[in-house]
């Protein structure tokens, strides 16, 4: 009897996974697969991403598009393990994701394996380049960090920075930042005099702080995401530095400037050019940006720029995936490969800037996706 | 370095310190009176400030619908356990405490959090509401498994751990939170500058474990819970309900929790997902008290504290792993002091 | 072949068919599974069985990982040679790493493991050549004799190969000499140790055994993912495994696959779930996974397997086959005593427990040792089964000194013991905790036992201890688990396990504490028996009644001292033990 009931079981589990393996979404429909970190370390970048993804449209052109949408938990094992569901079980045609570089690294393997075009949302280069068969099938779309840095250094460089000391997170974020920041530095000749490094969830980084008062640098750039950039700059504060602070451009939202107050008066950051759209003077992007922050803004309350990457990933694939329908039906491998042909030759304005791609630039922003800000009485100002 | 910055850091590491050492009472009593090692300890230090944080924006936010579903939900388990025990007449005064108690500090939470009240009234409603919390999950999670193995318990802490997790990034959001500090006032001495908010955090921790000491010496509640520790059976037999025990030991750790959220809000920012690396701190303390002293409990947070100051001077890249690798030396001298005993479970 | 077989081999012949009929993410599910079954299998055997709790299996794992990652990527080492570099390296750290933390008692382990976890998630983080915590990309795709293993159902094989093969060495490894010594571990420390386990060691060999596993799970995955960064092998997924075992049921290997599976199929569940059921606003996926494991815990604490177990066909209980009996420890020695106990003395701080004490035991006698409450009688057991170390004096067995060693090196001189409170494995079998007795007359270590070549020998320890339930009575109970008799019966089966020690000398610690009238005459007739085959025995014992009817010899003990020795019947009239036990009122 027993004997019997395991074998009813054997064979209602068979029936199941072969009526699993029939039940693929109906060809012809453009599916789009997203997986971002909307909960773990992560969670204050891909939330709003997340947020951004009900804003987008269902069709394209007269092609239906599916979205699918996972929670990588802000882990590489899960985000690998996304974008295999996302390719395998749900047949999508791109993936966009995920929120942070390590997880984008990882994600590019799949993405090499099963031909799919790939458009990362993190900060690294490392992501995109070297232009080879590893990066063949991969995109992103925030500015790589090098950009980013290169506009600190200039920017110190003509307030008379002469050194300068580094405090970022203790993860690929703090990391890149650093390896970048020293690059920038070392070409405008500031020189870097400390590096110390906290975790995002650290209750006091006076430790730190001390030092990095200790060494005395013109300027400090803080390289940290979201309200934690905060902790850093109010210790500094509490500490009486007298110096510039730098952020990055991983701050850009409203929770920061709630947390940081008054101590983040006179901040300087590097930013995307949707975060101060009003302030910018008309041009395309400022009407893309106009466009997507009052969608956002109308359902999810005050903008952060980690959304704008995922909308900028649409508007990537709103130019190619009409080009590649011309060529190919959704849903088969021709038509990833010709989706990701006119994704290396976009020519799009989005709301971070305007993407120009090409074999060897799978990026494709330049100074115009980068605007100085300060931080003023707790609103973002165009630096002047 | 030089004095003042070894003065500076240790005034930061003590301030760390003492936070950790109300956490390692908050464990080491959970523990001694249930055997539940409490890791969701760290969510409801988070809970406290953020609660704080969002009553300052004049917003009560989801713990009010928590601390009511949990109020049904424990109120139900009673209903139930009555209803099969025949003890119908005992069900009034169950669902007084486990439903009518949590459910009026929600519906206080409700109304004044609009208000606006001063930030003495709005710290009393954020532990009034943290500390209702912690009965409701004893009830509810940990009470039906009472008898259970340690590592049973421990994993149900870690399974509360996730779901409270999960709440909080629902409730509060990614982002972090500061609480306004209760004074900006600082003084010098011997050229060394002291804030009177870190003199705050060590006061009240020390004032929260004079009065633990008191409780548990003085009073007849506090020599319950420790006979209960010691042996439940026993404090059955004596008239001492494991259960009450257990809720009330409950509460007094989610009040001890409710204070370090309280007294960090001011210092460093709070997010959802901060109090496990505060709490596992805390653990390394109350471990080094062997999960049952609570003066080296509270000793050896003050060393990891300090540790955790000094270290993130010279190297911060290796703050965690100096701090840990530290502990090890302290523990293995602690295993060769305490002696042989069979070990249990 | 029976219905076990039967239902197993049904289950290797749907996992070998996975990867041919099963959609491709069913396939990388699988062998996330088995990666995950294979490091809840070490937490299985350390925690679920031996009682200790380690939060840094992720670590080990990441070891693994990493070490393959490097050296694939920096000196373009084949896989299968890092594989070899990176085991040996595990196994030096958990050494290392056992040898410190398993001394420590109570929860420091658990501790000291989330210290390391933590500690070399750092670590990897900060190390540049290990790419920090960006991580390394660009590892080599497994092959095997020219067949490339990049396809994930090819890989399937391989990974499931693996695990198999770890349950199987689990399998084994639980049922064999050192296995039934493991699974006393917890609750019977000091009874594995009084019949000659090192349990120290032992201890240290599973911790390395169950970081081995997760080093191999750690090599397998970072050749599947071709990726390695710090976060997968952090103190949240060490966490995560020993979730895997416990809500899989850490009693049994099967827990471990359970597990493994249960919480990576409800985690993808979930996620396709909930967003129908509550929306796409919001995450739920934690929230409601937390509740279901509360929930899975609170209805089956001892996790899913043992649920699951009662609908599998149960092995039918083997008879156990005569064989050839163990080599036997020569007989009586010299004309000397057997046992002499020489001036000794245990000072506790400042109360003296035992002062002076002297007495001998020669072969073939029942000697008694009694005395009022608090004479010290437990006191004297303790120093002579090596519990307690000696303040001053000597104990000497068969002419060695014994006293102040560690229980398991007295055990292997010759003494066997029960215990005053009865320390039987209830969990297992009434055979099993006797052959526990013979673990001094085997020799097969974890490896052999692993790798099942022990069962030779193994065949011999059943037939002994089979030999020795069957002498004290008990053989129509060999198969039931020794927490279901009496507690009578159950006295009885720790006289066989010490029998089955083949010991010089028996000790028995108030044997018949509890006994009924009936029982005591049972038992009183058995050691009669025992003392005429020539075995020698020393009781201690508060019922006057029985060993007064059963000794040849009697020490009295009183404050400490001994206050007479001699026959039963001399004793009896003896004065001054009359006004010891009648308190001067004769």
């Amino acid at each position: 009897m027993k004997h019997r009931m395991s074998l009813t079981a054997v064979a209602a589990a068979v029936t199941f996974s072969l009526s699993a393996a029939f039940a693929v979404p109906a060809l012809a429909d453009v599916t789009i697969g997203v997986t971002l970190s909307a909960t773990g370390p992560a969670a204050s970048l891909g939330i709003p991403q997340k947020n951004t993804v009900e804003l987008l449209p269902r069709s394209i052109a007269g092609e239906k598009i599916n979205w699918v949408v996972l929670d990588d938990a802000s882990d590489t094992t899960k985000a690998v393990t996304n974008a295999k569901k996302l390719v395998t079980e749900d047949k999508v045609d791109v993936i966009v994701g995920s929120s942070t570089t390590p997880a984008s690294l990882a994600m590019r393997e799949v993405a090499v394996d099963t031909s799919t075009p790939m458009i990362s949302m993190a900060a690294s280069a490392a992501i995109v380049n070297p232009a080879d068969p590893k990066t063949r099938w991969v995109f992103k779309t925030p500015q790589n960090d090098a950009l980013m840095a290169d506009a600190i250094a200039v920017n110190m460089k003509a307030a008379g920075v002469k050194t300068m000391g580094y405090i970022g997170f203790a993860d690929a974020y703090g990391d890149g930042w650093l390896a970048e920041m020293k690059r920038s530095a070392q070409t405008a000749g500031i020189k870097v005099v400390a590096e110390e490094k906290y975790n995002r969830a650290d209750p006091s980084v006076t430790g730190q702080v001390l030092k990095l008062i200790s060494a005395n640098p013109d300027a400090i750039l803080i390289g940290a995401a979201g309200t934690p950039g905060a902790t850093p700059q109010k210790e500094l504060a509490a500490r009486g530095y007298k110096g510039k602070i730098y952020q990055t451009h991983g701050v850009g939202n409203p929770d920061f400037l709630r947390v940081v107050g008054k101590d983040g008066n006179g901040t300087i950051l590097p930013v995307g050019p949707m975060l101060v759209y009003e302030q910018l003077p008309d041009g395309p992007v400022k009407k893309a940006s106009q466009e997507y922050v009052t969608k956002y803004e109308q359902k999810f309350g005050v903008r952060a720029t980690f959304g704008g990457h995922l909308w900028d990933a649409w508007l990537l694939l709103a130019q190619a995936i009409p080009e590649a329908a011309k060529k190919a039906k959704p849903g088969t491998p021709q038509f990833r490969a010709a989706l990701r042909d006119a994704l290396e030759n976009s020519n799009v304005v989005g709301v971070h800037g305007v993407f120009v791609m090409n074999a060897n630039d799978h990026n494709g922003l330049d100074n115009r996706a980068r605007v100085m800000v300060r931080v003023d009485d707790g609103k973002w100002m165009v630096a002047k | 370095m030089d004095l003042t910055i070894a003065a500076l850091l240790a005034q930061d590491g003590i301030t760390n310190g003492a936070i950790y050492a109300l956490l390692a009472l908050a464990l080491v009593l959970v523990f001694t009176v249930t055997r539940v090692i409490f890791v969701p300890s760290g969510e409801f230090v988070a809970w406290g400030t953020l609660t704080l944080a969002g009553l300052q924006l004049g917003k009560a936010s989801g713990i009010v619908g928590l601390l009511v579903g949990m109020a049904v939900l424990a109120g139900l388990m009673e209903t139930w356990r009555c209803v099969r025990a025949g003890e119908l007449a005992r069900l009034p005064r169950a669902l007084a405490l486990w439903c009518a108690v949590p459910l009026a500090v929600a519906a206080v939470l409700w109304f004044a959090a609009p208000m606006g009240f001063p930030l003495l009234v709005q710290v009393l409603l954020t532990l009034a509401a943290v500390t209702a919390l912690g009965p409701l999950l004893y009830r509810v999670a940990y009470q039906p498994l009472a008898e259970a193995s340690v590592l049973v318990l421990l994993i149900v802490s870690v399974a509360l751990h996730f779901t409270m997790l999960g709440f909080g990034l629902w409730f509060f959001g990614a982002e972090g939170s500061r609480t306004p500090a209760f004074t900006s006032a600082s003084f010098t001495v011997a050229g060394i500058n002291v804030s009177v908010q870190s003199l705050l955090v060590v006061g009240t921790s020390l004032a929260l474990i004079g009065a633990l000491a008191l409780f548990f010496g003085r009073t007849l509640y506090g020599k319950a819970l420790r006979a209960t520790a010691v042996n439940r059976a026993g404090a059955r037999l004596c008239g001492i309900s494991p259960e009450f025990a257990g809720a009330l030991t409950f509460a007094l750790a989610a009040l001890l929790c409710g204070f370090c959220g309280v007294l960090i809000g001011p210092i460093t920012t709070v997010y959802y997902d901060s109090g496990f690396l505060i709490s596992l701190k805390g653990f390394v303390g109350a471990i080094i008290g062997g999960l049952a002293s609570y003066p080296i409990a509270a000793a050896g947070s003050l060393l990891v504290g300090l540790i955790e100051s000094f270290s993130s001077f010279w190297a911060s890249a290796f703050k965690e792993v100096i701090v840990f690798t530290l502990i090890i030396p302290v523990l293995l001298w602690r295993s060769l002091r305490t002696h042989h005993h069979e070990d249990e479970e | 072949m029976g219905l076990q077989r039967i239902a197993l081999a049904i289950l290797l012949l749907l996992l070998a068919a996975v990867p041919v009929v099963a959609p491709a993410f069913w396939v990388t599910l699988a062998n996330y599974i088995g990666l995950y079954s294979m490091v809840a299998l070490g937490l299985v055997l350390l925690t679920g069985v031996a009682g200790q709790t380690s939060f840094g299996q992720a670590a080990f794992v990441g070891i693994g990982a990493y070490t393959s990652a490097y050296l694939t990527t920096r000196y373009a080492l084949s896989p299968w040679i890092t594989l070899v570099i990176g085991v040996a390296f595990t196994c030096a750290v958990a050494l290392f790493l056992g040898f410190i933390t398993l001394r420590m008692r109570g929860h420091y382990l658990p501790l000291a493991t989330i210290a390391w976890g933590i500690s070399l998630y750092y670590v990897f983080g900060n190390l540049e050549a290990l790419g920090g915590h960006t991580g390394m990309s660009g590892i080599p795709a497994l092959s095997l004799g020219g067949i490339e293993l990049k396809d994930e159902r090819r890989y399937f094989y391989l990974i499931w190969l693996l695990t198999l093969a770890a349950l199987w060495t689990t399998r084994n490894l639980l049922d064999s000499r050192p296995g039934r010594a493991v699974r006393a571990l917890k609750g019977g420390l000091d009874m594995v140790e009084a019949f000659g386990v090192d349990a120290a060691r032992l201890k240290i060999v599973v911790f390395v055994y169950a970081a081995v596993l997760a080093c191999i799970s750690g090599w397998l995955y970072a050749h599947l993912q071709r990726f390695v960064n710090p976060t997968p092998f952090g103190i949240n997924q060490g966490i995560e495994y020993l979730f895997m075992a416990v809500v899989g049921g850490a009693g049994s290997v099967w827990g471990a696959v359970v597990g493994a599976t249960l919480i990576t199929l409800m985690k993808e569940w979930l996620q396709d779930l909930l967003p129908v059921l509550l929306g796409r606003q919001g995450n739920f996926e934690l929230v409601v996974f937390g509740l279901l494991m509360v929930l899975i815990l609170q209805f089956a604490r001892d996790g899913v397997w043992p649920w699951i177990a009662r609908f599998v066909p149960r092995a039918a209980v083997k008879p156990v086959p005569d064989a050839e009996p163990l080599p036997a420890r020569p007989r009586a020695v010299g004309n000397g005593p057997l046992l002499e106990v020489k001036q000794a003395r245990k000072q506790f701080g400042g109360l003296v427990a035992v002062d002076n004490l002297s007495f001998d035991i020669h072969a073939g006698e029942i000697v008694g040792l009694i005395g009022p409450n608090g004479a010290g009688k437990s006191t004297t057991f303790a120093l002579i089964s090596g519990a307690l170390p000696l303040t001053s004096g000597e104990v000497r067995l068969r002419g060695e000194s014994i006293g102040s060693r560690p229980p398991y090196e007295i055990a292997r001189r010759g003494l066997g013991r029960t215990f005053q409170h009865v320390k039987l494995i209830g969990a297992m079998s009434v055979l099993d905790n006797v052959a526990i007795g013979a673990y001094l007359r085997g020799s097969s270590g974890v490896v052999r036992a692993a790798l099942k070549l022990d069962r030779a020998e193994e065949a011999r320890v059943r037939a002994e201890a089979a030999r020795a339930v069957a002498r004290v009575g008990l053989s129509g109970h060999m198969h039931d688990a020794a927490g279901s008799l009496a507690l009578g019966q159950q006295r009885i089966v720790e006289i066989a396990r010490a029998l089955a020690s083949d010991p010089a000398l028996l000790l028995l610690d108030e044997p018949a504490a509890g006994l009924r009238y009936l029982e005591k005459q049972e038992l009183a007739r058995l050691l009669r028996a025992l003392r005429d085959e020539g075995m020698t025995i020393l009781l201690v014992e508060h019922d006057m009644d029985f060993v007064m009817g059963l000794t040849d010899r009697l020490v009295v003990m009183d404050f400490g001292e001994k206050l007479a020795e001699g026959k039963p019947a001399d004793i009896q009239r003896n004065p001054a033990v009359r006004e010891a036990y009648l308190g001067g009122v004769a």
